[in-house]
Formats: C-alpha cells, sequence, structure tokens
C-alpha cells in the first residue's frame, strides 16, 4: 500500500493524507472485487482508511458501494483482492473483525416488531451483557439520542428518522472502533439528517472511524474527510473534499444580465474570456461558466462591463461535487439506474 | 448546513450522547447457550406483543375438530364421542404441523427486513438465531397444544392412557415439530418472500396433512394412496399419539417410526440449513 502514488493510472489519487507513516489503517483493501454471475459489481478497489476519520463512500445506485460495505463487514466474501480491517483479514480472520465493527444497513436494521428498548437489549444481551446492564445501557442509549419517550413503542410505528437514530443506536451498544454506515440518511426529513449527521461528528470526536456510504454529494462534502467517488466499482477519484473539487477547477461564473436581450451576447464573452463554453439557465437572464482560474473570472467580469453588457447579480460558486462528478464519469451522480447495488 | 439548523437538533443532547459513548468496553461474548436464549426472549417477546397470532393458528384446528366431529363422527366411527376419541390426537398432530411452517416465514421476514446482517454481523454462535427461534417455536407449540387439548376435553375427549400417556405423546409431537421445522428453515433462507414461503410450505403440508390417517381410517382408501398414507410420519405421528394417549400397547413400534423420521429431517435439513445460513446472499 505504502507505494501509492498519483502516478497510478487508474484513477488520480491526491498524495499524502491516504497513508499513515506507521501504517495502522482501520480499512485497507487491496484490488477488492466481488462479481454476482457476469456483473462486476466490486471491480479492483484499493483503499486506505486513517483511523479516527469518517470515509465517505460516493457514488449512485448500483456503483458498487453497499458490496464494498458488505464484505468489510464479513456478510461477503471477496472473489479477488484482500481486504483488513484494523488489522484483521475479513476471510481469514472473520471472528476478529466482527468483534470490532458494527453495520448499521442500507435498511434500517431493526425489528420492527419489538419496542425500541426491546430491540437495545437485545443487541446488549447479544454483545454478553446480562440482561440488567443491557437494560441499563438501553435506557442510556434512548436518552442519548431522543427516544426516551418513544422507548415503549414498536418500531413499526417509528418514523424514519426516528429508525434511524435507533439503528445507530443499536451500531453503538458497545462503541465499536469502526463503524459501517450504509446510506445512512437516504430517505430522511432534513432535520432527522442533520441529526444523523450530528451522532457521526460526535462518534468521531469521540475517536470512532466511520466508513459510510452516500447517494447525497453534500453529505460527502459535510462529513467525510476523504471521498472515494466509485462507479460501475471502481473508484474514479480520492481524496478530500477540496482535492476533489480542484480537480474540476475553481467552480462555475453566475451572472444573470439586465437585459435578457444580451444574454447570448454575454456568453460570447465569457467564452472568450474564460476558455469554456457557457451554459443558459433556466432563468432567461441567467447564465454560467466553468472557471478554471479565478483570476479569468475577474478578467471575464471586467471584459463583460468594457462591453457594455450590465449586469443584475454574479457570484462565482465553488463547484459542487455533483460537477465533480460529471467532469469525472461524464454522467451525472444522480443517474438512477434501474439495477440495484447488487446484494 | 448553517449553524442556527444545527443547533435546532434540539432533541439530541450532545453531552448526553457523548457521555453514551464513553466507557462502553464489550464484556465478555456469549457463550453458545446464552446467545440462542437471548434470541428465544426476542421471539418471544414477538408472542408478548401480538397474542392473537397463537390464536390465529389454532382457528382452522377447532374449526375441523367441531367440523369433522360433529358432521361426520356419527357415520365414521358411531357417534360423535367414538369419533373424537380418535380425531383429537390427529388434531394436535396437524395444529403444531402446521405452526411450523410460521417459523420458515419468520426467518425470511428477518432476512428482508435487513435485521438478519446485523444478527450475522455480531461476533456470536453463528446457529444461535436459529437455535433461540425453534426454541420459542416450542412454546408456541406447547400453548397451541394445551388450546386444543383444553378444546377436546371439554368436548368429550377422555384418553385413557392418563396423563402420562398425554405428556408422552405431547413430548413426541414437540420432537418432531422441531424436526420438521428445519425443512422450513431451508424454504426461508432459498425462497424470495415471506409469502412464497408460506406457498411453498401449503403445497407441502396439504397432501401430508390430508393423505393421512388423521380423519379416517385408511382401510377403504385405494390401494397406490394407502401405500402412501401408511408411510407418511403424520400417520405415524398420529398412531403413535393415539396410542400412548390411549394407552394402547404396542406404540413403541409407531414411535420408533417417528423417531426414525425425526432423525432423518435433522440429518438432512439441519446441515442444509446451516450452509445456507452461513452463505452469503
Amino acid at each position: 500500500m505504502g507505494e501509492r502514488t498519483n502516478a497510478s493510472k487508474e484513477h488520480p489519487v491526491i498524495p499524502g493524507m491516504g497513508v499513515e507513516a506507521d501504517g495502522a489503517l482501520a480499512v485497507e483493501t487491496v484490488g477488492l472485487a466481488k462479481h454476482f454471475g457476469k456483473t462486476r459489481a466490486v471491480d479492483g478497489i484499493d483503499l486506505a482508511v486513517r483511523p479516527g476519520t469518517v470515509f465517505g463512500f460516493l457514488g449512485p445506485n448500483g456503483a458498487g458501494k453497499t458490496t464494498t460495505l458488505r464484505m468489510l463487514a464479513t456478510l461477503l466474501r471477496p472473489d479477488a483482492g484482500t481486504a483488513r480491517v484494523l488489522g484483521h483479514d475479513v476471510v481469514a480472520d472473520a471472528d476478529a473483525v466482527r468483534s470490532c465493527v458494527s453495520l448499521t444497513g442500507q435498511f434500517a436494521s431493526v425489528d420492527e416488531e419489538l419496542s425500541g428498548r426491546e430491540n437495545l437489549i437485545l443487541i446488549g444481551r447479544l454483545l454478553g451483557f446480562s440482561h440488567r446492564a443491557a437494560d441499563k445501557r438501553a435506557g442510556e442509549l434512548l436518552d442519548a439520542f431522543g427516544l426516551a419517550d418513544a422507548a415503549g413503542k414498536l418500531c413499526k410505528d417509528y418514523s424514519g428518522g426516528m429508525r434511524r437514530r435507533l439503528d445507530i443506536a443499536a451500531s453503538i451498544v458497545t462503541t465499536p472502533p469502526l463503524l459501517f454506515l450504509d446510506e445512512p440518511t437516504t430517505g430522511l426529513d432534513p432535520r432527522s439528517r442533520n441529526q444523523v449527521w450530528e451522532i457521526v461528528r460526535v462518534l468521531v470526536a469521540e475517536g470512532a472511524t466511520v466508513l459510510l456510504t452516500t447517494q447525497y454529494l453534500d453529505e460527502a462534502d459535510q462529513l467525510a474527510d476523504r471521498i472515494a467517488i466509485i462507479d460501475h466499482g471502481r473508484v474514479i477519484a480520492e481524496g478530500t473534499s477540496g482535492e476533489l473539487k480542484a480537480l474540476v477547477g475553481s467552480g462555475s461564473l453566475h451572472v444573470r444580465v439586465l437585459d435578457p436581450e444580451q444574454r447570448s451576447e454575454a456568453g460570447r464573452i465569457l467564452t472568450a474570456a474564460l476558455g469554456t463554453p457557457f451554459q443558459l439557465e433556466s432563468d432567461p437572464a441567467a447564465l454560467s461558466a466553468r472557471v478554471t482560474d479565478p483570476e479569468l473570472a475577474a478578467a471575464a467580469l471586467a471584459e463583460l462591463a468594457r462591453c457594455c453588457v450590465p449586469l443584475a447579480e454574479f457570484s462565482l460558486g465553488h463547484p459542487s461535487l455533483d460537477e465533480v462528478f460529471l467532469a469525472l464519469t461524464g454522467h451525472p451522480a444522480e443517474d438512477d439506474t434501474p439495477k440495484e447495488d447488487a446484494a | 448546513m448553517t449553524a442556527t439548523e444545527t443547533t435546532q437538533t434540539d432533541l439530541l443532547e450532545v453531552a448526553a450522547l457523548r457521555s453514551a459513548l464513553h466507557t462502553h468496553a464489550r464484556p465478555q461474548q456469549p457463550n453458545a447457550v446464552s446467545a440462542s436464549l437471548s434470541f428465544a426472549w426476542r421471539a418471544l417477546l414477538k408472542i408478548k406483543h401480538v397474542p392473537m397470532q397463537l390464536f390465529d393458528v389454532t382457528v382452522f384446528p377447532i374449526m375441523f375438530v367441531l367440523l369433522f366431529t360433529y358432521l361426520f363422527g356419527g357415520a365414521l366411527a358411531g357417534s360423535p364421542r367414538d369419533y373424537l376419541q380418535e380425531l383429537l390426537p390427529g388434531i394436535l398432530v396437524l395444529t403444531v404441523a402446521w405452526i411450523t411452517v410460521y417459523t420458515g416465514m419468520g426467518l425470511n421476514t428477518d432476512i428482508s427486513k435487513g435485521v438478519f446482517d446485523r444478527f450475522r454481523s455480531l461476533p456470536i454462535w453463528r446457529p444461535a438465531l436459529l437455535v433461540g427461534m425453534l426454541l420459542a417455536d416450542i412454546v408456541r407449540y406447547t400453548i397451541a397444544i394445551a388450546i386444543m387439548l383444553v378444546l377436546g376435553l371439554a368436548l368429550g375427549f377422555r384418553p385413557d392412557g392418563g396423563l402420562v400417556g398425554v405428556v408422552a405423546a405431547v413430548a413426541l409431537l414437540l420432537l418432531f415439530s422441531f424436526s420438521l421445522s428445519w425443512i422450513w428453515t431451508v424454504l426461508g433462507l432459498t425462497m424470495q418472500t415471506p409469502e412464497a414461503v408460506m406457498q411453498a410450505s401449503m403445497t407441502v403440508m396439504f397432501p401430508l396433512t390430508f393423505a393421512s390417517n388423521v380423519y379416517v381410517d385408511p382401510a377403504t382408501m385405494p390401494g397406490w394412496v394407502q401405500a402412501f398414507v401408511n408411510n407418511n410420519p403424520i400417520t405415524h405421528l398420529t398412531t403413535a399419539a393415539r396410542e400412548l394417549m390411549h394407552g394402547t400397547p404396542g406404540y413403541w413400534d409407531e414411535i420408533g417410526w417417528v423417531l426414525l423420521w425425526s432423525g432423518a429431517l435433522v440429518a438432512i435439513f439441519a446441515p442444509l440449513t446451516m450452509r445456507l445460513y452461513n452463505s452469503e446472499r
């Protein structure tokens, strides 16, 4: 793993932070692969996740995120490559891996026919607590996750956000050094999503390592220290959010002209000044163009003023991960391919 | 995400969250027995939450007892009361045999809900989930048998073998049901939906329970039907239960057959279940 450089022909890897000098990685995979029939769900993935960080796995449905996570959690056996989790091989040493990780599945994996408290007690007992200790621990977690009022209710009556919180609570009955969260906020309302994010931040602040998958670019942006963008079973880019954004330049210049008649003229000026094609937006007076260098943006604005194209407003947007994804894969991240993440 | 929005997540006390995360080392891993009992506890809680499910599964047997006893009993055995003496042990067999089907459905539901993945990623004795489910099932079978026995006694069922005979028959029933369950766990692990499991189980259970000696003496059936009926494990179990409950001598032969069938079912389907359970999906 040590000699991973950006000379790798597979994908752009930003050098630096990926590998610690002492080599003590929370997750380390080399050429990890899994096939389902002819589908190469995971097609040779190299990962290096430092302990105490959030590592985000970003990609559309069917990209191979869930399959990778399931291999790391010992639920699937890799077809090729190796994976070590906190130093333990996921195949040869599966029991050791299970004893130091928690998996929160893609669909809230709580038992709907039990109450929230009973769910937590069950997990506590399965981890070796006595019934009384498991009950006490369940109480602490229900309080901490804002579920005390609903503790006795059956989980099938819980909202999506409550289920998610209970699900994560079940994952930390004993605080595992490594947590796998598979699409932890899919289908949640913004408020519940904020709560889940906050839980992840506290977990990491307390020293845990979190590996999460997401389809949401802003989620990876918000939470992850490092992000791997995965498409068709391969990592197509890896780095911090800022590094990934830098791969596609510094963002886009958005302008709104005062007179919509002048929009195409403004477009020509922008393209000439920035050297990138312009896009018309749905607003009849608005358009944008990608910026490779912020200084060019300043020049472009000056050029618009010189050519008497008055502007109502302008902004230089930091590129979104959406743009990163589009630039790297040629298709948008929301590409809702019909095939589900094969699991 | 703005700072104000984040502070509005008032439900979550960050301090409480932090303290909940602190200081929790994993206790020693539970042994096989403790893990299995935890899963049995889980299954029993579900009965506690929805007690009606126990009565649901006895509705059909109760209807069968009443219909067969009072409609056909006189014609088949001279009087409803005489017929009930033969019918009730057979109905007990049917009752538990039918309930075993729910084991496969429950397992399949767990898998489709994702809770199965969590259990499988815990460092516990692998068969514990299955063993726990089957242990709890024994409680369900016992309750269902008790309901049917009380009904039978109220209608005039009088076991000549006394309490010992009844208890011995019930024990044999439980053993066979436990063994039969392993077929359904295989189905539960291979089929796509709980409904499909139900469908497949019914397809097996209908011929098995009807082509037996539960309702009528097979003597008047055509030879090829008799060949099936006489070798059907349900027939052996029904005969054994009748003989034990009524204290008829010679029950050891039939008990032998039931034990043989039970052993064969476990020997084939338990390893198959464990292989499917440990394989990936």
